[in-house]
C-alpha cells in the first residue's frame, strides 16, 4: 500500500508473516464497512440514531457472537461445531424441565450451562476418542439434541419462567446497556484474552495449521480439541440461557438455523473455515457488522430475504475481494 | 479502500428498497408468519384495500424469512424503533413474542394478534378468523343450501380425539335443527389420513345408497371424499361439502363432486386486522371484553372476554369464485 515508484527495494528488519499482514488489513477493512455502514443507516432512517434503538438493535448478534467466539477458536484449530443451534434447543428445553420441578433461577442457569457443557463433550468425545470428522458428528448431533428436545416439548411449550430469570435476557446493567450486551463485551475480552495472549491461544492456531507438526512438537492436540469442543457447547448453554429469558418461554423450534449464522459470523470475521488464523477482533467487528445490516435493513422495511441475499453478498465479497486484490497486484508485478 | 467503496454502493442499492415515508401517515404493521407465503400475501392485500378506504394510512407489510419466533422479534425490534403506531401480528409463537410485544406497548403502539394469536398479555385483541359456533352452522347450511327437500347426510371428520373437529361437529347438532329434513345418518372417521379417509367415504356410499352429501370439516377429508364420489360415479347424486383449501378444492368443484365449501378468506382477515388496529390505534374504540367494534365491510366484532373476537362466518367458495383464490392458498 505505501510501496511508492521512488522508494528503493528496502528490506525488512523483521519478517512479517503473511498471516499477520492480511489479519491487519483484515480488521481494518471490516472496520471500514462497519463505520460505513453506520453512517449509511443514519443517513437512511431518521430513527437509527437513537439510543434506544440501537440498544434494541444489539440483541441481534449478542447471543450469536457468544457462540461465534468459541466456534472461531474451534474453526482456527481446524474443527467445526454445527450443533450449536440444537444445544440451545436442547439446553433450553432441560431449563424447562427443571422450571417444571420447581427450580429457582440460579439452578436453572446452572442447568443450562451444565447441558450445553455436556452437548459439547459427547461432540468433543465423538471427535478426539473415535477419530470423527466435526463435520461429520455435528451434523449428526444436530439433529440428535434437536430430536430430543421435540421428543420431550412435542408440540407444546414450556413457560412461566421465574420473573427474575427475565433478567438475562430483557434486564439492563445501567440505562441502555442491556445485560446481554455486557456479558458479549466481557466475553470479548476473555476470549482476545485466551486466543491471542496465552500460550493455550498458540497451540490452538498451532493445532489449526498443523495438527500433526503440533503433535510431534508435544502439544496434546486432542485435549486442545476437547476444550474446545467443550468451550462451544458452554457457550452455547449460555446463549441458551440467554435466549430462553428473552422468550420467557421454551419451543424446541427455538434458535433453528442459528449455527450457519453463527458460523457466518466467524467467517466473515476473518477467520479461515480451513483453520489456521484468525483473531477476535475481526470476530467482534462482524457481530456489529451483521447486527448493523440487519438492524438498518429492518429499519427501512427491507423484506428478510433480500437481507438474507444482502449478508450473503457480504460474505462473498469479503472472501473474495483479498484474493481478487491479490490477484491483480500479481499481475501488475 | 476500493471495497469499502463497494460495499458502501451495494448498501445505498439496498435502501432503494424503501419507498418514500410520509411523516403524517399513520403506519400500520402487518406481521406475519413469513414472506412468500400465499395466504398472507392474500392477507396483505385485504389491509391495502382496507388502508385506502380508510385514507392517511400506510400499511408496512412485513415479516421474516423462516417461521421462527426470533425472526419475528427482530422485525418488530426494528418497527418499534421506527415507532409505528400499530402492529397486527400472525405470530409463529405465542409465548416467545409476549416480551417484545409487551415492550412494544409500553411505548405505545397499539398491538393486536390475528389468525395465530399471542398469549392474553402480549396483545390488546386478538381477532379469529370464525368461531366454533359459525364453523358448526356453516358446514350444515352448505349441505342443506344444496337440499331444499331435505336429505340424509354423513360426516366424515378427522380422528375421534380431534378438538377442533369435535367442536365443530357438536356446534352443527345444536343448530340441526334449523335445518327441517336434513338428517345425520352417521359419523365416521378417516384420522386425517388420505387413503383412510377415501375408504370411509367409499363405505358410507355403500351402506348409505341414498346418502346425498358428505360433511368433511378437514382438509384432508374434503379432498379424499371428493375423489371417492368421483370414482364411485356418484357425481351429482353426492355433494361433498365441508372445510377445505380453495387449491387443493379446485379439482372437485371443477368436477362437480363439490358444489361449495368453506374456510376463512385471507383478504377479508388482513382487511378485518388492520381495520380493528386502526380502530384501537385512533382510540375510536377501546379494547375491553365485550366492546362491540366496526371493522369497516365486515360489520361489527365483539370482543369475549379474554378480548377475542371472531370475524365471521367462513367463507364460501364455488364455481364463481374458485379461479381467483385457487392461486393464493
Amino acid at each position: 500500500m505505501s510501496m511508492s515508484q521512488t522508494t528503493p527495494r528496502h528490506i525488512p528488519d523483521r519478517l512479517r508473516s503473511p498471516m499477520q499482514a492480511r489479519l491487519m488489513s483484515w480488521e481494518s477493512l471490516l472496520l471500514a464497512v462497519a463505520v460505513g455502514i453506520f453512517i449509511l443507516n443514519t443517513l437512511a432512517s431518521p430513527y437509527f440514531l437513537d439510543a434506544w434503538n440501537l440498544s434494541d438493535a444489539t440483541f441481534n448478534f449478542t447471543e450469536k457472537a457468544m457462540i461465534a467466539f468459541a466456534m472461531a477458536l474451534l474453526i482456527i484449530a481446524g474443527e467445526i461445531d454445527l450443533s450449536v443451534a440444537s444445544i440451545i434447543a436442547l439446553a433450553s428445553t432441560a431449563m424447562g424441565v427443571a422450571m417444571e420441578m420447581g427450580a429457582g433461577t440460579p439452578v436453572l442457569v446452572l442447568v443450562g450451562l451444565a447441558t450445553g457443557m455436556l452437548c459439547g463433550a459427547f461432540n468433543g468425545a465423538l471427535v478426539t476418542k473415535l477419530g470423527l470428522p466435526s463435520i461429520v458428528v455435528t451434523i449428526g448431533t444436530m439433529s440428535l439434541f434437536r430430536g430430543l428436545s421435540y421428543i420431550i416439548l412435542g408440540d407444546g411449550a414450556f413457560r412461566g419462567y421465574p420473573a427474575d430469570f427475565a433478567w438475562f435476557g430483557q434486564g439492563y446493567v445501567f440505562w441502555v446497556i442491556s445485560v446481554e450486551f455486557v456479558i458479549f463485551a466481557l466475553l470479548a475480552v476473555v476470549f482476545g484474552l485466551l486466543l491471542h495472549k496465552t500460550s493455550f491461544g498458540r497451540t490452538v492456531y498451532a493445532v489449526g495449521n498443523n495438527p500433526t507438526g503440533a503433535l510431534f512438537s508435544g502439544i496434546r492436540v486432542d485435549r486442545v480439541k476437547m476444550i474446545l469442543f467443550l468451550l462451544t457447547g458452554l457457550m452455547s448453554g449460555l446463549a441458551a440461557v440467554c435466549l430462553t429469558s428473552r422468550l420467557g418461554s421454551t419451543r424446541p423450534s427455538i434458535a433453528s438455523g442459528m449455527e450457519l449464522e453463527v458460523v457466518t459470523m466467524v467467517v466473515l470475521g476473518g477467520v479461515n473455515i480451513l483453520g489456521g488464523s484468525g483473531s477476535i477482533p475481526g470476530v467482534v467487528i462482524a457481530a456489529f457488522v451483521m447486527g448493523l445490516v440487519t438492524f438498518g435493513l429492518g429499519l427501512l422495511n427491507v423484506p428478510g430475504i433480500v437481507m438474507s441475499i444482502f449478508i450473503g453478498l457480504l460474505l462473498i465479497g469479503v472472501i473474495a475481494l483479498p484474493r481478487l486484490w491479490s490477484m491483480w497486484r500479481k499481475k501488475r508485478v | 479502500m476500493k471495497f469499502a467503496k463497494l460495499m458502501t454502493s451495494v448498501a445505498v442499492a439496498a435502501g432503494l428498497f424503501a419507498g418514500p415515508v410520509s411523516a403524517e401517515d399513520m403506519r400500520i404493521a402487518l406481521v406475519v408468519k413469513a414472506l412468500g407465503i400465499g395466504f398472507f400475501e392474500a392477507a396483505a392485500k385485504g389491509a391495502e384495500e382496507a388502508a385506502e378506504e380508510l385514507g392517511g394510512v400506510e400499511i408496512i407489510y412485513t415479516g421474516p424469512v423462516d417461521t421462527t419466533a426470533e425472526g419475528q422479534i427482530e422485525v418488530i425490534n426494528s418497527l418499534i424503533a421506527q415507532r409505528v403506531d400499530a402492529i397486527a401480528i400472525s405470530a409463529n409463537d405465542t409465548d416467545a413474542l409476549v416480551p417484545t410485544l409487551k415492550k412494544a406497548m409500553q411505548r405505545g403502539i397499539t398491538v393486536i394478534s390475528w389468525d395465530s394469536g399471542v398469549a392474553d398479555d402480549g396483545r390488546m385483541a386478538h381477532l379469529n378468523p370464525s368461531s366454533n359456533a359459525l364453523i358448526g352452522n356453516m358446514i350444515v347450511k352448505l349441505a342443506a343450501d344444496h337440499l331444499p327437500d331435505g336429505g340424509d347426510v354423513a360426516v366424515l371428520s378427522a380422528t375421534t380425539t380431534s378438538t377442533n373437529q369435535n367442536i365443530w361437529i357438536d356446534e352443527m347438532t345444536k343448530v340441526l335443527g334449523n335445518y327441517p329434513g336434513i338428517n345425520v345418518v352417521s359419523t365416521v372417521y378417516g384420522d386425517d389420513l388420505a387413503d383412510k379417509s377415501y375408504r370411509e367415504a367409499t363405505g358410507l356410499m355403500q351402506s348409505h345408497p341414498d346418502l346425498d352429501a358428505i360433511i368433511a370439516p378437514t382438509s384432508v377429508g374434503i379432498v379424499a371424499a371428493a375423489q371417492a364420489v368421483a370414482d364411485a360415479g356418484n357425481i351429482g347424486k353426492v355433494n361433498v361439502t365441508g372445510l377445505g383449501l380453495p387449491s387443493e378444492m379446485a379439482g372437485a368443484i371443477e368436477s362437480g363432486a363439490s358444489k361449495s365449501f368453506a374456510i376463512w378468506n385471507p383478504i377479508d382477515l388482513g382487511y378485518s386486522a388492520t381495520m380493528l388496529a386502526h380502530q384501537l390505534a385512533t382510540e375510536a374504540a377501546t379494547a375491553e371484553p365485550g366492546a362491540e367494534i366496526a371493522i369497516g365491510r365486515m360489520g361489527t366484532i365483539t370482543l369475549d372476554d379474554s378480548n377475542a373476537a371472531a370475524m365471521a362466518d367462513p367463507f364460501v367458495y364455488d364455481a364463481s369464485n374458485i379461479a381467483d383464490f385457487k392461486d393464493i392458498f
